[in-house]
Parts: structure tokens; C-alpha cells; sequence
């Protein structure tokens, strides 16, 4: 199986690091198709609307006289899952209650400005996927670079927007060094990136909440409640649109950041390397490429990425002061929105809108339709869980399943040579 | 596509076909069944054109503590009033400023925000939007530190619970055996410690006034036995086991479920020793820690927050910062229960005689909201 096939471009997934199915599943599931992300988040949405349905109070009323009038809990069933999708959507997309353009397009705005960290932090894990490393220290190198930024942001007295600039690279530094930590011991002891990460989430966590509550380090001087004071306007980044929109300079910087990854990745000497460990270390190794210097490297750009992304969380989105969970779950959720994205700049960027208009809509559906919040949470999570599980979603929309049952006839009888030979 | 809708037909009939006999009622009352939630129960009263609406912190409305309070005030006040409730979980700070945001935009009259996380988020909500009636709960909304709130148009809930863990200090240190008396917290936050501080209070002027020397494990005054979070786990056991192991005959845990954590480790312990409830009194809210419950530090955040949306619902809100203590009832001890016949009565008639003191104010109780 070492010789390339002509069929090569239709196997190329399968045929990377046969020797090592875990890495191989992995390689599926990091770079899904485009279909199969879509796929997974129409299952999800069905599944949660099931979910709807059996959580209303108006279906279990309805549902209780069902064999003597069926149509009322048909009925019910479709105000609570249309109310629920529609407050979804006016929350995220356009507000339809809006008089004039600037009040409906508000809720995008929104949407944009809650997807800002996810892009950025969502890059950082794409960043690590395609290196073949699991970055789950996302968390931690938010906390780590919200704090960094924080410090400047509060703490100094500098003109706009030096002050923001030098917050910003503060910021970066800190959450590249975080995931710096772990990339270094895995290249010099071989310790796994996924224990790591996660244990200096934890690091990180518990530093934040000592420096939060202790006087003269984080915490607002004057209160004794574990919150830090509000940055300095010379730091904020400024609203895009107007004072009246929450998105502000951090969206820019998340275009920017996914301009530069995809560059990185398919432009550049050091992205070609990035990807040559992550397809297959030991073949990297044998061309001549430094796999623990790269992992080491992967890993500071990945953590300056998610790092990006904890700055503008303290500089943009919230900028009246911060506790220990300024992170928000998103270190978590870019695992999400990275394996959503297929691993790929862009796909990254329109995984993490979908997200903030989840998270924006949220609200809404909660404050509007009396939905609980842990719906989207869970029809966020069974998108991973599809995601992960690519077969079934090709399965259910008849996709073709790569690798199994190829469609093409005179592909197969070139690959049954092959087995027989 | 078969495969799924088979999964909803499936679903759907499994939930029907549990109780899908009853008889349908009448035509046209059908539609009230799909209304909001909130207003459900059975009134006789008109309804008003009134939203009252809350927002949670990152705990829930299930925390056991001061959301879940402040969740049943509100929701049963706007029940009494006839009027529409909503209600809002936040799962970070994040989500303050836009869940805000999405009450206003649904139109909420009164606006219950929990927590001091959700200070700055309310002030800025609240200035934006002059015409709306806001209530603070646990936080003065002061956050320029001068002293005063920072919107005309917000109501901040305060509670002097150092004057209730007065009296339960003084209670506990006359019923410790051991002489010794503990307590550990979730987190060293001022809404913590207030609890903490006041029982160590209680017990210093039990010692004062009898000439004993209980002494109080796990607050000194300054500093204490933290667990780190809020949540009833391994941590919050190794804590109450490691203060249990001096030797205590009384414990109080202050932060919402991890007084489960401390009745985990007094069962493992196998001795006799009594837990201190906080918030609600914990003998109804949690009826597996009855035979081990001395008494309850009540904060009724429920009390107040039904009172400020009655008095909001009827026109008549009053944006005064309300401060709960003894004298007024916002704060107070619970019950003693199935202790009653475990505990001195001439120590109880001296607890009844300190509340009236501290009510007059000839015994001093020191707290951060009073200095």
C-alpha cells in the first residue's frame, strides 16, 4: 500500500498512517467534508426540536387528550418548536419587530461579535488538528491572555492605540507562552498535549482566582468581590458601527487572524511542515523536518490564536471588568467549531458564525419562548457528536461513504488489483 | 430523512402514549394552555399588562442559593399579580449584557439581575433604558466606589446576615460540647464571609459574656477554609473532613449545595454532630439533612424580591436600596426543629433576648455593610 495508486486523490485519507488507526480515525474526524458538517448540523437542529417539543408545557397539556383530539398537540408541537427556531432566528439574524434597517440587523451584529472569539480561538485548535496535537488548554490560555490584557488594559496610563496595541501583544504573549508550556513538553519528554492542556486549564483557573482575590494584582482596588476594575477607554477597541452595536475592532482582527492562518497553512514553508507532522510524524521526520521544533511552534502560534481570542473578550466584548470565568466555555466550544469547520480557515470562520448566532439567539428564546438555555447547548453538543461520527450522518443522507463502496466502476476494479496484488 | 422522521414518530408516541386518554376540553380554551408559562396557575384575578423578568449568574436557577431564592420570590409574585414572568439563565459573564438585552427587548417592566457579577452589566442596562425598574440582588450596583449606585433606576438587595450568624454563633457555642465550633466557605467573596464572620462574632461574645473559650475552626476573623467553588464535591468533603477532625461539634458551610458535602463527611465521621443551613431554612428545602439540622441562617432573598415585585407590579416602585436584618425580617435564625428538645431553653430565651438587643442595637454586629 506504500506505492500511490492513480486513484490517489480518492484515497487520500485512508491512506495516511495505515499503521495507526487511532490517528487515522482522527484524520477523518478533524477534516470532515463540508456535507458532513452540514449534515450534523440538521441532524442536531431535529433532534433539538424534539427536544422542544417534549420539554413544552403546551404539548404535555395538549398531548394529555391526544386520541380524542390529535390536532391540538400537532398544533402545539408546532407553535413550540416554530416559536422556539423563530426566536432563534429574530435573536440571531433579523429582528423582525424592528421598526427601521439599524434595529433589525442589530441581532447579526450580535451574532458577529459573540462568533469574534470563537473564530479566533477556533483557528487555534484548527491550527493544532492539522498538526496533529489536541489543543484543550483552550480555557487556559484565554484566562492566561485575558489576564495579560487585563493587567495593561487597567493598569496603565498610555495614549489610544498604543494602549490597546501594547495590551493586545501582552495578551497574545501570555496565552502563546500557556500553550508554549505544553507544546515544549511534549517535544522534549513526550508528554501528552492532552493532559497537559488540560491540567494548566486548571493552572490557570486557580491563578486567576488568586490573583482576582487578592488586593493589588487583578482585583478592583475598593471591593473586596473577586472582579477585576474596567479597562481604561485608551485600551477598549472601538465599536465598528456605532455605539448603539456591541461589534467592535476584535471582528477585524478575526478576519485578519483567519487570513493569516490560511496563509500560513497553504502558503507557507513552516504551514507545509505543520501539516507534514500532522499527517505523519514519522515521514515528516525522514524528509528532514524537526517534529518537536515544529510542535513547539504549533503550539505558540496556536495559544497566540486562542490568546487573541481571551484579549478581545476583556478589550471589546466585556470591557467593564472580568472574573475567573471570562473564558465563557469558549476554549471549549473552538473544539467544537474547529471540528465543525473541517479544520480549515474558512470552514472555521462560518462554524464559529453559526455559533454566535446560536449563542446570540439564545437569549431570546430563552427570554421570548420560556426554552431552556441547555437546548442549544445540546443540539450544540450532538453537532459534535455527529461530527464525530461521519458514517452515520453519510448514512442518513445516502452521502457517499469514502473509502467503503466507491461509485465510480472502474475505480473499484483498480482497487481490487491492487488488494489482489 | 426516513430514518429521522421514524425517530420523531417514535418519540412523540412514546411521550403520548403515556397519558394520552384524558378528554379534551372545551374549544377556545385551548389557547391559554399554549400562553407562556409563569401566570399558570389557576387565578381569578385579571391579568396586567406587567412583565416581571429575571436574570440568573453563571449558577442557575437551581443553585440552591441565592438565584433559586430570588427565582421563586419573583415567579410567585407574578403569579399573585397576575402578570407575565420571564426568566433568563446566564452560563457566563458573556451572557449578562446580551440576556439583558433580550429582557428589554421583550418587553420586561421590572428586571430582577442575581448576583454582583451582574452589576455593571445591570448599571449599564439600566441607564440605557431610564423607563425600566431594575433590582440588584447581593449588590449595592456601586461599582465607582463612591458610595452610591450608580442608576437612579436600579434597587439594590442587600443582606446584613453577620446579624442572623450572630445568633447562630451564640446558639452553637453554648450547644458545643467540645468547645469547638466550625465553618468553611465556597469562595472568600463578601456574601461568604459575612456568614462566617458574624457566627465568629456570635461565638467570641458567648465567650465574652460566660467566660468560656470556644473556639472557631476554619474563620479567623480575616482569613478561613475555602473550597474553592460552589459545588458539593470531593473538595468540599476533604474540607469538612479535615475540620470535623479537630475535633468540632458544630459545622457550618457557607456557599449553596456544599453543605450536601458536609453532611457526606459528618455521616462518614459516624460522630454527633450538628450542620448549620444558610439561605433557606434547610430543614424544608432539604428534608435528608432534618436529623442532623440545628438551625438555619436564613437570608430571605425570596421574602424581598416577592415584596419588591408586588410593590413594582402595583405602581409603586421604590428604587431605595433595601438593606434585610434582623429588625425587618430580610434576615433571621430558623426553627431549631427536631432540636428543640436537644437544646437548652435558657440558652434559647438568651438567643431571643440577643436578637432584641442586636435590634436595639446595644450589642454591636460588624459587617461590610455597616462600617
Amino acid at each position: 500500500m506504500s506505492h500511490t495508486a492513480p486513484q490517489s486523490e480518492d484515497k487520500a485519507e485512508t491512506t495516511v498512517a495505515e499503521d495507526n488507526r487511532w490517528r487515522d480515525a482522527m484524520t477523518r474526524i478533524v477534516s470532515g467534508s463540508w456535507l458532513v458538517s452540514l449534515g450534523a448540523v440538521v441532524l442536531a437542529v431535529l433532534a433539538g426540536s424534539i427536544m422542544i417539543i417534549v420539554t413544552d408545557p403546551g404539548v404535555q397539556a395538549a398531548s394529555q387528550y391526544f386520541f380524542s383530539r390529535p390536532g391540538d398537540t400537532f398544533a402545539a408541537m408546532g407553535t413550540a418548536v416554530g416559536g422556539a427556531y423563530y426566536a432563534l432566528f429574530i435573536g440571531a439574524v433579523w429582528d423582525f419587530r424592528a421598526t427601521d434597517f439599524a434595529g433589525g440587523i442589530r441581532p447579526l451584529t450580535q451574532s458577529l461579535t459573540m462568533a469574534t472569539p470563537l473564530i479566533m480561538a477556533g483557528l487555534g485548535v484548527a491550527l493544532g488538528f492539522r498538526a496533529g496535537l489536541f489543543n484543550i488548554g483552550g480555557r487556559g490560555q484565554m484566562l492566561a491572555a485575558a489576564a495579560g490584557a487585563g493587567w495593561i488594559g487597567f493598569g496603565l496610563d498610555m495614549p489610544w492605540p498604543w494602549h490597546m496595541l501594547l495590551a493586545m501583544l501582552v495578551g497574545i504573549l501570555a496565552g502563546a507562552l500557556w500553550a508554549g508550556i505544553a507544546g515544549l513538553l511534549k517535544a522534549l519528554t513526550g508528554a501528552h498535549e492532552v493532559i497537559v492542556t488540560i491540567m494548566l486549564n486548571y493552572v490557570a483557573f486557580y491563578l486567576i482566582s488568586y490573583l482576582l482575590a487578592t488586593p493589588g494584582l487583578l482585583q478592583a482596588p475598593g471591593s473586596s468581590n473577586p472582579k477585576t476594575p474596567p479597562m481604561k477607554s485608551t485600551a477598549i477597541m472601538p465599536d465598528l458601527l456605532g455605539s448603539q452595536y456591541n461589534l467592535h475592532l476584535g471582528f477585524v482582527f478575526a478576519l485578519l487572524a483567519v487570513a493569516f492562518v490560511w496563509w500560513l497553512l497553504n502558503r507557507s514553508a513552516m504551514g507545509f511542515a505543520f501539516r507534514a507532522v500532522g499527517e505523519n510524524p514519522a515521514a515528516a521526520r525522514v524528509a528532514g523536518i524537526d517534529v518537536p521544533k515544529n510542535t513547539v511552534y504549533v503550539m505558540l502560534i496556536a495559544g497566540a490564536l486562542v490568546g487573541l481570542a481571551g484579549v478581545t473578550q476583556v478589550l471589546g466584548t466585556v470591557t467593564t471588568g472580568f472574573s475567573s470565568d471570562i473564558d465563557a466555555g469558549i476554549g471549549f466550544d473552538a473544539i467544537t467549531v474547529a471540528l465543525l469547520g473541517g479544520s480549515q480557515p474558512v470552514g472555521v470562520l462560518f462554524a464559529a458564525i453559526l455559533f454566535g448566532a446560536f449563542k446570540a439567539g439564545g437569549s431570546l428564546m430563552q427570554a421570548a419562548e420560556g426554552v431552556p438555555i441547555e437546548i442549544v447547548l445540546v443540539v450544540q453538543s450532538l453537532i459534535v457528536l455527529f461530527i464525530a461520527a461521519p458514517p452515520l450522518v453519510r448514512a442518513v443522507f445516502r452521502l457517499p461513504q469514502p473509502g467503503a463502496k466507491p461509485k465510480k466502476r472502474p475505480k473499484r476494479s483498480a482497487r481490487r488489483k491492487e488488494v489482489a496484488a | 430523512m426516513k430514518t429521522v422522521m421514524r425517530g420523531v414518530a417514535l418519540a412523540a408516541a412514546t411521550a403520548l402514549a403515556l397519558a394520552a386518554c384524558a378528554s379534551a376540553p372545551d374549544e377556545g380554551s385551548t389557547s391559554s394552555s399554549t400562553d407562556t408559562a409563569g401566570a399558570s396557575e389557576t387565578q381569578t384575578a385579571e391579568p396586567i399588562d406587567y412583565t416581571a423578568c429575571i436574570v440568573s449568574d453563571a449558577g442557575g436557577f437551581d443553585d440552591k442559593s441565592f438565584n433559586q431564592l430570588s427565582f421563586e420570590g419573583t415567579k410567585k409574585a407574578a403569579a399573585d399579580l397576575n402578570a407575565n414572568f420571564k426568566s433568563v439563565q446566564s452560563d457566563s459573564e458573556t451572557d449578562f449584557q446580551p440576556n439583558l438585552e433580550a429582557m428589554v427587548g421583550v418587553g420586561c417592566n421590572t428586571i430582577v439581575s442575581v448576583g454582583f457579577a451582574l452589576s455593571a452589566a445591570t448599571v449599564e442596562s439600566a441607564l440605557a433604558n431610564p423607563d425600566l425598574e431594575y433590582v440588584l440582588v447581593d449588590d449595592a450596583a456601586d461599582n465607582d466606589f463612591n458610595g452610591e449606585k450608580d442608576a437612579p433606576n436600579i434597587k439594590p438587595l442587600l443582606y446584613d446576615t453577620a446579624q442572623a450568624a450572630f445568633l447562630v454563633g451564640y446558639l452553637s457555642a453554648g450547644y458545643s460540647q467540645t468547645g469547638k465550633v466550625g465553618t468553611f466557605g465556597g469562595q472568600p467573596y463578601p456574601t461568604v464571609t459575612i456568614f462566617m464572620d458574624g457566627f465568629k462574632q456570635g461565638v467570641d461574645y458567648y465567650n465574652k459574656v460566660k467566660g468560656t473559650s470556644v473556639a472557631v475552626v476554619g474563620w479567623d476573623g480575616k482569613d478561613g477554609s475555602f473550597t474553592g467553588g460552589f459545588e458539593a464535591n470531593d473538595t468540599a468533603k476533604a474540607t469538612a473532613t479535615n475540620i470535623i477532625g479537630q475535633g468540632v461539634d458544630v459545622l457550618l458551610p457557607v456557599g449553596g449545595p456544599i453543605y450536601q458535602s458536609a453532611r457526606d463527611a459528618i455521616a462518614d465521621s459516624g460522630k454527633d454532630i450538628a450542620l448549620i443551613g444558610v439561605d433557606a431554612d434547610v430543614y424544608n428545602t432539604d428534608p435528608s439533612v432534618q436529623d442532623i439540622l440545628l438551625t438555619s441562617i436564613m437570608k430571605n432573598m425570596d421574602v424581598s424580591c416577592y415584596d419588591t415585585i408586588m410593590a413594582a407590579g402595583e405602581g409603586s416602585f421604590d428604587p431605595t436600596a433595601y438593606v434585610g436584618t434582623l429588625e425587618n425580617g430580610g434576615v433571621g435564625m430558623a426553627p431549631l426543629h427536631n432540636f428543640e428538645s436537644k437544646v437548652d431553653p435558657g440558652l434559647v430565651a438568651e438567643v431571643d433576648q440577643l436578637k432584641q438587643d442586636i435590634i436595639d442595637g446595644t450589642v454591636p454586629v460588624t459587617s461590610y455593610l455597616n462600617q
